[in-house]
Protein backbone atom coordinates (compact mmCIF):
# COMPACT_ATOMS: atom_id res chain seq x y z
CA UNK A 1 0.00 0.00 0.00
CA UNK A 2 1.23 3.69 -0.72
CA UNK A 3 1.86 5.94 1.77
CA UNK A 4 -1.23 7.61 -0.59
CA UNK A 5 -3.59 5.12 0.33
CA UNK A 6 -5.15 4.99 3.76
CA UNK A 7 -7.74 1.91 4.98
CA UNK A 8 -10.75 3.47 6.15
CA UNK A 9 -13.06 0.55 7.12
CA UNK A 10 -11.63 -2.80 7.55
CA UNK A 11 -13.04 -6.22 7.14
CA UNK A 12 -15.05 -6.27 10.55
CA UNK A 13 -16.41 -2.39 10.14
CA UNK A 14 -17.62 -3.47 7.25
CA UNK A 15 -19.47 -6.66 8.31
CA UNK A 16 -20.87 -4.17 11.29
CA UNK A 17 -22.35 -1.52 8.50
CA UNK A 18 -23.69 -5.04 6.68
CA UNK A 19 -25.60 -6.18 9.10
CA UNK A 20 -27.07 -3.01 10.47
CA UNK A 21 -28.04 -1.83 6.90
CA UNK A 22 -30.04 -5.29 6.90
CA UNK A 23 -31.78 -4.41 9.73
CA UNK A 24 -32.64 -1.45 8.34
CA UNK A 25 -33.75 -2.82 5.24
CA UNK A 26 -35.98 -5.39 7.05
CA UNK A 27 -37.23 -2.27 9.59
CA UNK A 28 -38.08 -0.38 6.46
CA UNK A 29 -40.01 -2.74 5.06
CA UNK A 30 -41.55 -4.11 8.09
CA UNK A 31 -40.34 -7.61 7.47
CA UNK A 32 -38.82 -9.76 3.31
CA UNK A 33 -42.60 -9.82 2.07
CA UNK A 34 -42.34 -8.38 -1.55
CA UNK A 35 -38.82 -7.51 -1.05
CA UNK A 36 -35.54 -8.40 -3.75
CA UNK A 37 -32.26 -7.66 -3.64
CA UNK A 38 -30.32 -6.50 -6.87
CA UNK A 39 -26.49 -5.53 -6.73
CA UNK A 40 -24.85 -3.71 -9.83
CA UNK A 41 -22.43 -5.12 -11.53
CA UNK A 42 -19.68 -5.08 -10.28
CA UNK A 43 -19.06 -4.86 -6.64
CA UNK A 44 -22.71 -4.53 -5.76
CA UNK A 45 -23.91 -7.56 -6.55
CA UNK A 46 -21.33 -9.51 -4.04
CA UNK A 47 -22.38 -6.98 -1.87
CA UNK A 48 -26.21 -8.25 -2.29
CA UNK A 49 -24.79 -11.65 -1.51
CA UNK A 50 -23.73 -10.62 1.62
CA UNK A 51 -27.08 -9.22 2.57
CA UNK A 52 -29.09 -11.58 2.01
CA UNK A 53 -26.77 -13.76 4.02
CA UNK A 54 -27.26 -11.64 6.88
CA UNK A 55 -31.40 -10.80 6.11
CA UNK A 56 -31.33 -14.97 6.21
CA UNK A 57 -29.45 -15.34 9.26
CA UNK A 58 -31.94 -12.66 11.29
CA UNK A 59 -35.53 -13.80 9.76
CA UNK A 60 -34.85 -17.13 8.02
CA UNK A 61 -36.01 -15.90 5.00
CA UNK A 62 -33.83 -16.37 1.57
CA UNK A 63 -34.65 -12.69 -0.75
CA UNK A 64 -34.97 -12.96 -4.07
CA UNK A 65 -31.22 -11.57 -5.55
CA UNK A 66 -30.44 -10.57 -8.62
CA UNK A 67 -27.20 -8.58 -10.92
CA UNK A 68 -27.83 -5.56 -13.14
CA UNK A 69 -25.02 -4.28 -15.45
CA UNK A 70 -25.68 -0.63 -16.87
CA UNK A 71 -22.83 -0.27 -19.44
CA UNK A 72 -25.63 -0.39 -21.96
CA UNK A 73 -27.12 2.84 -20.16
CA UNK A 74 -24.34 4.72 -19.62
CA UNK A 75 -24.26 8.34 -20.85
CA UNK A 76 -20.58 8.54 -21.25
CA UNK A 77 -19.94 5.91 -24.54
CA UNK A 78 -18.15 9.15 -26.77
CA UNK A 79 -15.96 9.63 -23.84
CA UNK A 80 -15.08 6.70 -22.33
CA UNK A 81 -14.93 4.13 -25.10
CA UNK A 82 -16.55 0.83 -25.57
CA UNK A 83 -16.46 -0.88 -21.85
CA UNK A 84 -16.61 -4.64 -21.37
CA UNK A 85 -20.15 -5.43 -20.64
CA UNK A 86 -21.56 -7.53 -17.73
CA UNK A 87 -23.90 -10.01 -17.08
CA UNK A 88 -27.47 -8.71 -16.07
CA UNK A 89 -29.06 -11.94 -14.30
CA UNK A 90 -32.57 -11.16 -13.19
CA UNK A 91 -34.63 -14.54 -12.63
CA UNK A 92 -37.80 -13.35 -10.90
CA UNK A 93 -40.49 -10.91 -12.32
CA UNK A 94 -39.83 -7.52 -11.18
CA UNK A 95 -43.72 -6.42 -10.89
CA UNK A 96 -44.92 -5.52 -7.53
CA UNK A 97 -41.20 -5.90 -6.15
CA UNK A 98 -39.69 -3.55 -3.44
CA UNK A 99 -36.35 -3.69 -5.58
CA UNK A 100 -33.41 -2.81 -2.94
CA UNK A 101 -30.79 -1.47 -5.62
CA UNK A 102 -27.24 -2.19 -4.07
CA UNK A 103 -24.08 -0.37 -4.97
CA UNK A 104 -20.48 -0.15 -3.32
CA UNK A 105 -19.79 3.35 -3.94
CA UNK A 106 -21.88 6.40 -4.28
CA UNK A 107 -20.56 9.33 -6.03
CA UNK A 108 -21.96 11.36 -8.84
CA UNK A 109 -25.33 9.24 -9.49
CA UNK A 110 -25.25 8.31 -12.33
CA UNK A 111 -24.43 4.78 -12.29
CA UNK A 112 -27.64 4.43 -10.34
CA UNK A 113 -29.67 6.86 -12.92
CA UNK A 114 -28.86 4.26 -15.14
CA UNK A 115 -29.40 1.26 -13.32
CA UNK A 116 -32.89 2.49 -12.46
CA UNK A 117 -33.09 2.98 -16.57
CA UNK A 118 -32.40 -0.34 -16.92
CA UNK A 119 -34.57 -1.65 -14.11
CA UNK A 120 -37.48 0.18 -15.76
CA UNK A 121 -36.93 -1.42 -19.41
CA UNK A 122 -36.75 -4.50 -17.69
CA UNK A 123 -39.79 -4.59 -15.82
CA UNK A 124 -42.41 -1.95 -13.24
CA UNK A 125 -41.18 -2.85 -9.50
CA UNK A 126 -43.19 -1.17 -7.07
CA UNK A 127 -40.97 0.94 -5.26
CA UNK A 128 -36.87 1.41 -5.57
CA UNK A 129 -34.70 1.83 -2.59
CA UNK A 130 -31.07 2.02 -2.54
CA UNK A 131 -28.20 0.92 -0.57
CA UNK A 132 -24.57 1.70 -0.58
CA UNK A 133 -21.53 0.70 1.21
CA UNK A 134 -20.00 4.03 1.06
CA UNK A 135 -21.66 7.43 0.50
CA UNK A 136 -18.90 9.52 -0.81
CA UNK A 137 -20.62 12.63 -1.64
CA UNK A 138 -20.15 14.58 -4.88
CA UNK A 139 -23.87 14.23 -6.07
CA UNK A 140 -24.43 15.35 -9.76
CA UNK A 141 -28.25 14.29 -9.67
CA UNK A 142 -31.13 14.66 -7.25
CA UNK A 143 -30.65 10.99 -6.24
CA UNK A 144 -30.32 9.74 -2.61
CA UNK A 145 -29.32 6.74 -0.46
CA UNK A 146 -31.80 4.86 1.69
CA UNK A 147 -29.11 3.13 3.35
CA UNK A 148 -25.77 3.86 4.01
CA UNK A 149 -22.92 2.08 5.36
CA UNK A 150 -20.76 5.06 6.03
CA UNK A 151 -20.77 8.59 5.13
CA UNK A 152 -17.14 9.58 3.64
CA UNK A 153 -16.58 13.24 2.97
CA UNK A 154 -13.96 13.21 0.09
CA UNK A 155 -12.09 15.31 -2.40
CA UNK A 156 -13.57 14.88 -5.99
CA UNK A 157 -9.95 13.82 -7.27
CA UNK A 158 -9.47 11.20 -4.88
CA UNK A 159 -10.72 7.45 -5.46
CA UNK A 160 -12.40 5.10 -2.83
CA UNK A 161 -11.69 1.76 -3.93
CA UNK A 162 -13.65 -1.48 -2.54
CA UNK A 163 -11.34 -4.69 -2.29
CA UNK A 164 -13.01 -8.22 -2.69
CA UNK A 165 -11.63 -11.52 -1.72
CA UNK A 166 -11.52 -14.31 -3.83
CA UNK A 167 -14.84 -15.06 -2.36
CA UNK A 168 -16.35 -11.81 -3.23
CA UNK A 169 -16.19 -11.26 0.49
CA UNK A 170 -15.46 -6.82 1.28
CA UNK A 171 -12.02 -6.87 2.92
CA UNK A 172 -11.39 -3.31 3.25
CA UNK A 173 -12.06 0.24 1.85
CA UNK A 174 -9.37 2.34 0.97
CA UNK A 175 -9.44 6.18 0.41
CA UNK A 176 -6.29 7.01 -2.18
CA UNK A 177 -5.48 10.29 -2.74
CA UNK A 178 -3.94 11.13 -6.21
CA UNK B 1 -9.60 -1.18 -22.59
CA UNK B 2 -10.12 -0.09 -26.32
CA UNK B 3 -11.34 -1.61 -29.24
CA UNK B 4 -9.37 -0.38 -31.44
CA UNK B 5 -11.58 -0.74 -34.51
CA UNK B 6 -13.38 2.14 -36.32
CA UNK B 7 -14.72 -0.53 -38.90
CA UNK B 8 -15.65 -3.67 -39.42
CA UNK B 9 -13.99 -4.66 -43.40
CA UNK B 10 -12.88 -8.34 -43.20
CA UNK B 11 -12.20 -10.94 -40.52
CA UNK B 12 -8.27 -10.36 -41.03
CA UNK B 13 -8.40 -6.88 -39.40
CA UNK B 14 -9.10 -9.32 -36.16
CA UNK B 15 -6.35 -10.75 -33.44
CA UNK B 16 -7.93 -13.65 -31.25
CA UNK B 17 -8.24 -11.06 -28.50
CA UNK B 18 -10.31 -9.02 -30.56
CA UNK B 19 -12.73 -11.94 -31.25
CA UNK B 20 -13.22 -13.52 -28.12
CA UNK B 21 -14.16 -9.40 -26.83
CA UNK B 22 -16.75 -9.37 -29.56
CA UNK B 23 -17.69 -12.82 -28.68
CA UNK B 24 -18.34 -12.28 -25.09
CA UNK B 25 -19.94 -8.40 -25.75
CA UNK B 26 -22.42 -10.76 -27.62
CA UNK B 27 -23.19 -12.75 -25.51
CA UNK B 28 -24.26 -10.01 -22.72
CA UNK B 29 -26.02 -8.64 -25.34
CA UNK B 30 -27.88 -11.68 -26.29
CA UNK B 31 -30.26 -11.62 -22.99
CA UNK B 32 -31.79 -7.79 -24.01
CA UNK B 33 -33.54 -10.05 -27.51
CA UNK B 34 -35.44 -12.31 -24.63
CA UNK B 35 -36.67 -9.12 -22.62
CA UNK B 36 -40.21 -7.88 -22.44
CA UNK B 37 -39.28 -4.67 -23.95
CA UNK B 38 -36.38 -5.11 -26.09
CA UNK B 39 -34.43 -2.35 -26.34
CA UNK B 40 -31.46 -0.45 -24.36
CA UNK B 41 -30.69 3.50 -25.08
CA UNK B 42 -27.01 2.66 -26.08
CA UNK B 43 -26.74 3.76 -29.32
CA UNK B 44 -29.06 6.89 -28.65
CA UNK B 45 -29.03 9.04 -31.09
CA UNK B 46 -26.65 7.65 -33.34
CA UNK B 47 -27.68 7.46 -37.64
CA UNK B 48 -27.04 4.22 -39.26
CA UNK B 49 -27.52 3.68 -42.62
CA UNK B 50 -27.90 0.20 -44.31
CA UNK B 51 -27.18 0.15 -47.65
CA UNK B 52 -27.63 -3.25 -49.73
CA UNK B 53 -27.24 -3.17 -53.09
CA UNK B 54 -27.56 -6.92 -53.20
CA UNK B 55 -30.60 -8.68 -52.22
CA UNK B 56 -30.83 -10.11 -48.29
CA UNK B 57 -33.42 -10.78 -45.97
CA UNK B 58 -31.47 -12.60 -42.92
CA UNK B 59 -28.54 -10.24 -42.56
CA UNK B 60 -30.64 -6.60 -42.98
CA UNK B 61 -33.15 -8.02 -41.02
CA UNK B 62 -30.05 -8.61 -38.32
CA UNK B 63 -28.61 -5.52 -38.82
CA UNK B 64 -31.37 -3.56 -38.62
CA UNK B 65 -33.04 -5.33 -35.71
CA UNK B 66 -29.88 -5.01 -33.73
CA UNK B 67 -29.59 -1.30 -34.49
CA UNK B 68 -33.13 -0.65 -33.39
CA UNK B 69 -32.62 -2.89 -30.50
CA UNK B 70 -29.61 -0.61 -29.31
CA UNK B 71 -31.88 2.68 -30.07
CA UNK B 72 -29.89 4.01 -33.02
CA UNK B 73 -31.98 5.96 -36.06
CA UNK B 74 -32.00 3.42 -39.01
CA UNK B 75 -32.49 4.11 -43.05
CA UNK B 76 -32.46 1.50 -45.69
CA UNK B 77 -31.45 1.91 -48.96
CA UNK B 78 -31.73 -1.06 -51.39
CA UNK B 79 -30.27 -0.91 -54.74
CA UNK B 80 -33.16 -0.86 -56.71
CA UNK B 81 -34.14 2.11 -54.88
CA UNK B 82 -30.80 4.17 -54.64
CA UNK B 83 -29.79 6.95 -57.28
CA UNK B 84 -27.46 4.34 -58.44
CA UNK B 85 -29.49 2.54 -60.56
CA UNK B 86 -29.38 6.19 -62.51
CA UNK B 87 -25.70 5.72 -63.09
CA UNK B 88 -24.40 7.72 -59.66
CA UNK B 89 -20.84 5.99 -58.72
CA UNK B 90 -20.58 4.73 -55.34
CA UNK B 91 -18.03 7.49 -54.31
CA UNK B 92 -20.79 10.05 -55.14
CA UNK B 93 -23.87 8.22 -53.61
CA UNK B 94 -21.16 7.84 -50.33
CA UNK B 95 -20.13 11.60 -50.61
CA UNK B 96 -23.61 12.49 -50.85
CA UNK B 97 -24.88 10.16 -47.42
CA UNK B 98 -22.03 11.16 -45.77
CA UNK B 99 -23.34 14.63 -45.65
CA UNK B 100 -26.23 14.16 -44.23
CA UNK B 101 -23.54 12.80 -41.09
CA UNK B 102 -24.04 9.40 -40.64
CA UNK B 103 -22.34 7.35 -38.17
CA UNK B 104 -21.99 4.11 -39.32
CA UNK B 105 -22.55 2.51 -42.71
CA UNK B 106 -23.69 -1.06 -43.28
CA UNK B 107 -22.75 -2.03 -47.08
CA UNK B 108 -23.13 -5.00 -48.65
CA UNK B 109 -22.15 -4.81 -52.31
CA UNK B 110 -21.19 -7.00 -55.27
CA UNK B 111 -17.57 -5.70 -55.68
CA UNK B 112 -15.32 -7.12 -53.36
CA UNK B 113 -13.62 -4.13 -51.83
CA UNK B 114 -16.53 -1.67 -51.97
CA UNK B 115 -16.71 -1.66 -48.29
CA UNK B 116 -12.77 -0.71 -47.93
CA UNK B 117 -13.71 1.99 -50.31
CA UNK B 118 -15.58 3.77 -48.63
CA UNK B 119 -13.66 3.39 -45.78
CA UNK B 120 -10.77 5.08 -46.57
CA UNK B 121 -12.61 8.35 -48.55
CA UNK B 122 -15.16 9.03 -45.96
CA UNK B 123 -15.37 9.51 -42.33
CA UNK B 124 -18.07 7.11 -41.05
CA UNK B 125 -17.63 3.96 -39.60
CA UNK B 126 -18.16 1.27 -42.36
CA UNK B 127 -19.51 -2.45 -41.86
CA UNK B 128 -19.11 -4.83 -44.18
CA UNK B 129 -22.34 -6.75 -44.38
CA UNK B 130 -20.92 -9.13 -47.86
CA UNK B 131 -18.68 -7.81 -50.17
CA UNK B 132 -18.51 -10.05 -53.52
CA UNK B 133 -17.11 -13.33 -52.95
CA UNK B 134 -14.35 -11.24 -50.50
CA UNK B 135 -15.94 -11.45 -46.89
CA UNK B 136 -18.52 -11.67 -44.43
CA UNK B 137 -17.20 -10.53 -41.22
CA UNK B 138 -20.56 -10.53 -39.28
CA UNK B 139 -21.76 -13.99 -40.08
CA UNK B 140 -18.20 -15.64 -39.53
CA UNK B 141 -18.31 -13.96 -36.01
CA UNK B 142 -22.00 -15.59 -35.27
CA UNK B 143 -20.75 -18.44 -36.40
CA UNK B 144 -17.90 -18.79 -34.18
CA UNK B 145 -20.33 -17.50 -31.26
CA UNK B 146 -22.34 -20.56 -31.74
CA UNK B 147 -19.74 -22.97 -31.99
CA UNK B 148 -18.17 -21.60 -28.67
CA UNK B 149 -21.88 -21.53 -27.13
CA UNK B 150 -22.35 -25.52 -28.37
CA UNK B 151 -18.75 -26.78 -28.03
CA UNK B 152 -17.46 -24.33 -25.14
CA UNK B 153 -14.12 -23.33 -27.31
CA UNK B 154 -13.06 -23.14 -30.78
CA UNK B 155 -9.27 -24.16 -30.53
CA UNK B 156 -8.36 -27.22 -31.28
CA UNK B 157 -11.61 -28.13 -32.97
CA UNK B 158 -12.33 -29.78 -36.31
CA UNK B 159 -14.47 -27.99 -38.72
CA UNK B 160 -15.30 -29.33 -42.13
CA UNK B 161 -16.75 -26.55 -45.14
CA UNK B 162 -18.51 -28.23 -47.11
CA UNK B 163 -19.85 -26.77 -50.84
CA UNK B 164 -19.40 -23.71 -53.45
CA UNK B 165 -16.12 -22.41 -51.38
CA UNK B 166 -14.99 -20.51 -54.39
CA UNK B 167 -17.79 -18.25 -54.59
CA UNK B 168 -18.21 -18.07 -50.70
CA UNK B 169 -17.21 -15.01 -48.67
CA UNK B 170 -18.91 -16.62 -45.47
CA UNK B 171 -16.47 -19.76 -46.18
CA UNK B 172 -13.43 -16.96 -46.61
CA UNK B 173 -14.02 -15.09 -43.50
CA UNK B 174 -14.65 -18.18 -41.56
CA UNK B 175 -11.62 -19.70 -42.34
CA UNK B 176 -9.46 -16.92 -41.41
CA UNK B 177 -11.15 -16.57 -38.29
CA UNK B 178 -11.48 -19.76 -37.43
CA UNK B 179 -7.74 -20.17 -38.45
CA UNK B 180 -7.13 -17.21 -35.99
CA UNK B 181 -8.71 -18.78 -33.21
CA UNK B 182 -6.42 -22.33 -33.42
CA UNK B 183 -9.65 -24.59 -34.77
CA UNK B 184 -8.30 -26.93 -37.62
CA UNK B 185 -10.39 -26.06 -41.14
CA UNK B 186 -11.06 -28.68 -43.94
CA UNK B 187 -12.46 -27.52 -47.22
CA UNK B 188 -14.82 -29.81 -49.15
CA UNK B 189 -16.26 -29.27 -52.65
CA UNK B 190 -15.77 -30.35 -56.29
CA UNK B 191 -12.44 -29.00 -57.68
CA UNK B 192 -14.32 -26.33 -59.84
CA UNK B 193 -15.50 -25.28 -56.48
CA UNK B 194 -12.54 -24.81 -54.65
CA UNK B 195 -10.29 -21.35 -54.87
CA UNK B 196 -7.17 -22.24 -56.45
CA UNK B 197 -4.41 -21.75 -53.38
CA UNK B 198 -6.53 -22.56 -50.84
CA UNK B 199 -3.64 -24.16 -48.45
CA UNK B 200 -2.30 -20.71 -48.16
CA UNK B 201 -5.29 -19.79 -46.10
CA UNK B 202 -4.49 -22.59 -43.88
CA UNK B 203 -7.28 -25.17 -44.55
CA UNK B 204 -7.32 -28.70 -45.69
CA UNK B 205 -8.45 -29.52 -49.09
CA UNK B 206 -10.58 -32.80 -49.88
CA UNK B 207 -12.08 -33.59 -52.70
CA UNK B 208 -14.71 -35.91 -51.47
CA UNK B 209 -17.01 -35.31 -48.42
CA UNK B 210 -16.59 -38.43 -46.51
CA UNK B 211 -12.95 -37.78 -45.44
CA UNK B 212 -13.88 -34.01 -44.66
CA UNK B 213 -16.76 -35.32 -42.45
CA UNK B 214 -14.79 -38.15 -40.85
CA UNK B 215 -14.53 -37.10 -37.16
CA UNK B 216 -15.23 -33.55 -37.17
CA UNK B 217 -16.68 -31.41 -34.50
CA UNK B 218 -18.49 -28.99 -36.53
CA UNK B 219 -20.11 -29.14 -40.23
CA UNK B 220 -20.67 -25.91 -41.74
CA UNK B 221 -22.72 -27.03 -45.47
CA UNK B 222 -22.48 -23.98 -47.96
CA UNK B 223 -25.10 -23.05 -50.04
CA UNK B 224 -24.83 -23.19 -53.93
CA UNK B 225 -24.92 -19.92 -55.35
CA UNK B 226 -26.34 -19.85 -58.50
CA UNK B 227 -26.32 -16.00 -59.34
CA UNK B 228 -22.83 -16.41 -58.90
CA UNK B 229 -21.63 -18.43 -61.00
CA UNK B 230 -20.75 -17.14 -64.27
CA UNK B 231 -21.02 -20.25 -66.00
CA UNK B 232 -22.13 -23.51 -65.20
CA UNK B 233 -19.26 -25.33 -62.95
CA UNK B 234 -21.91 -28.33 -61.92
CA UNK B 235 -23.08 -30.79 -64.02
CA UNK B 236 -26.38 -31.21 -62.33
CA UNK B 237 -27.65 -30.06 -58.81
CA UNK B 238 -28.41 -34.01 -58.44
CA UNK B 239 -25.22 -34.85 -59.28
CA UNK B 240 -23.99 -32.29 -56.85
CA UNK B 241 -26.31 -33.48 -54.14
CA UNK B 242 -25.11 -37.06 -54.40
CA UNK B 243 -21.34 -36.25 -53.65
CA UNK B 244 -21.59 -32.97 -51.20
CA UNK B 245 -24.84 -33.12 -49.58
CA UNK B 246 -25.31 -33.72 -46.03
CA UNK B 247 -27.05 -36.39 -45.09
CA UNK B 248 -28.20 -39.07 -42.08
CA UNK B 249 -25.47 -41.10 -43.42
CA UNK B 250 -22.66 -39.13 -44.40
CA UNK B 251 -23.12 -36.75 -40.85
CA UNK B 252 -22.55 -40.57 -39.12
CA UNK B 253 -18.74 -40.22 -40.27
CA UNK B 254 -18.87 -36.51 -37.99
CA UNK B 255 -18.20 -36.99 -34.45
CA UNK B 256 -21.28 -37.98 -32.28
CA UNK B 257 -21.88 -34.35 -31.11
CA UNK B 258 -20.98 -32.35 -33.85
CA UNK B 259 -23.27 -29.86 -34.97
CA UNK B 260 -24.26 -28.86 -38.43
CA UNK B 261 -24.65 -25.57 -39.00
CA UNK B 262 -25.67 -23.58 -42.23
CA UNK B 263 -25.80 -20.03 -43.10
CA UNK B 264 -28.77 -19.82 -45.18
CA UNK B 265 -31.21 -19.65 -47.33
CA UNK B 266 -31.15 -23.06 -48.18
CA UNK B 267 -31.55 -25.17 -51.00
CA UNK B 268 -32.96 -28.55 -49.15
CA UNK B 269 -32.58 -31.40 -50.51
CA UNK B 270 -29.54 -30.18 -52.74
CA UNK B 271 -26.92 -29.24 -50.24
CA UNK B 272 -28.77 -30.10 -46.86
CA UNK B 273 -31.39 -33.09 -46.70
CA UNK B 274 -34.29 -31.80 -44.58
CA UNK B 275 -34.30 -34.43 -42.24
CA UNK B 276 -30.73 -32.71 -41.78
CA UNK B 277 -31.36 -29.32 -41.34
CA UNK B 278 -34.25 -30.02 -39.15
CA UNK B 279 -32.84 -32.35 -37.28
CA UNK B 280 -31.59 -32.55 -33.24
CA UNK B 281 -27.55 -31.74 -34.15
CA UNK B 282 -28.72 -28.48 -36.17
CA UNK B 283 -27.89 -25.45 -34.71
CA UNK B 284 -29.11 -23.12 -37.90
CA UNK B 285 -32.05 -21.19 -36.10
CA UNK B 286 -29.06 -20.77 -33.03
CA UNK B 287 -27.38 -19.02 -35.98
CA UNK B 288 -29.31 -16.34 -36.75
CA UNK B 289 -30.52 -15.32 -33.12
CA UNK B 290 -26.73 -15.18 -32.08
CA UNK B 291 -26.39 -13.06 -35.26
CA UNK B 292 -28.26 -10.36 -33.97
CA UNK B 293 -26.18 -10.48 -30.69
CA UNK B 294 -23.04 -10.42 -32.77
CA UNK B 295 -24.14 -7.62 -34.94
CA UNK B 296 -25.36 -5.59 -31.91
CA UNK B 297 -21.75 -6.18 -30.03
CA UNK B 298 -19.98 -4.84 -33.25
CA UNK B 299 -22.13 -1.67 -33.75
CA UNK B 300 -21.70 -0.89 -29.79
CA UNK B 301 -17.53 -1.61 -29.99
CA UNK B 302 -16.90 0.56 -32.97
CA UNK B 303 -19.24 3.51 -31.78
CA UNK B 304 -17.27 3.49 -28.68
CA UNK B 305 -13.58 2.74 -29.85
CA UNK B 306 -13.23 5.23 -33.20
CA UNK B 307 -12.60 8.69 -31.04
CA UNK B 308 -10.14 6.03 -28.87
CA UNK B 309 -8.51 4.47 -31.96
CA UNK B 310 -7.71 7.60 -33.73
Amino acid sequence: MSPRETVILDQPAIGRALTRVAHEILEKNKGTRDVALIGIVRGGDHLARCLQKRIHEIEGVELPIGSIDITMYRDDLASRGSLPIGKTELLFPLENKNVVLVDDVLFTGRTIRAAMDALMDIGRPRSIQLAILIDRGHRELPIRPDFVGRNVPTATEEKILVRFDDNQQPVEVRVCKP
Amino acid sequence: MTFGHKHILGMDQFSADDITRILDTADSFKEISTREIKKVPTLRGKTIINIFFEASTRTRASFEIAEKRLSADTLNISASTSALVKGETLEDTARNLEAMHPDIIVIRHGHSGAPHYLAERCNFSVVNAGDGAHEHPSQALLDLMTIREKKGTIGGLTVAIVGDIAHSRVARSNIIALNTMGARVRLAGPRTLLPTGAERLGAEIHTDMQSALEGADVVMMLRIQQERQGRTLLPSTREYSRFFGLNPNNLQLAKDDAIVMHPGPMNRGVEIASSVADGDRNVILDQVENGVAVRMALLYLISGGDKLAE
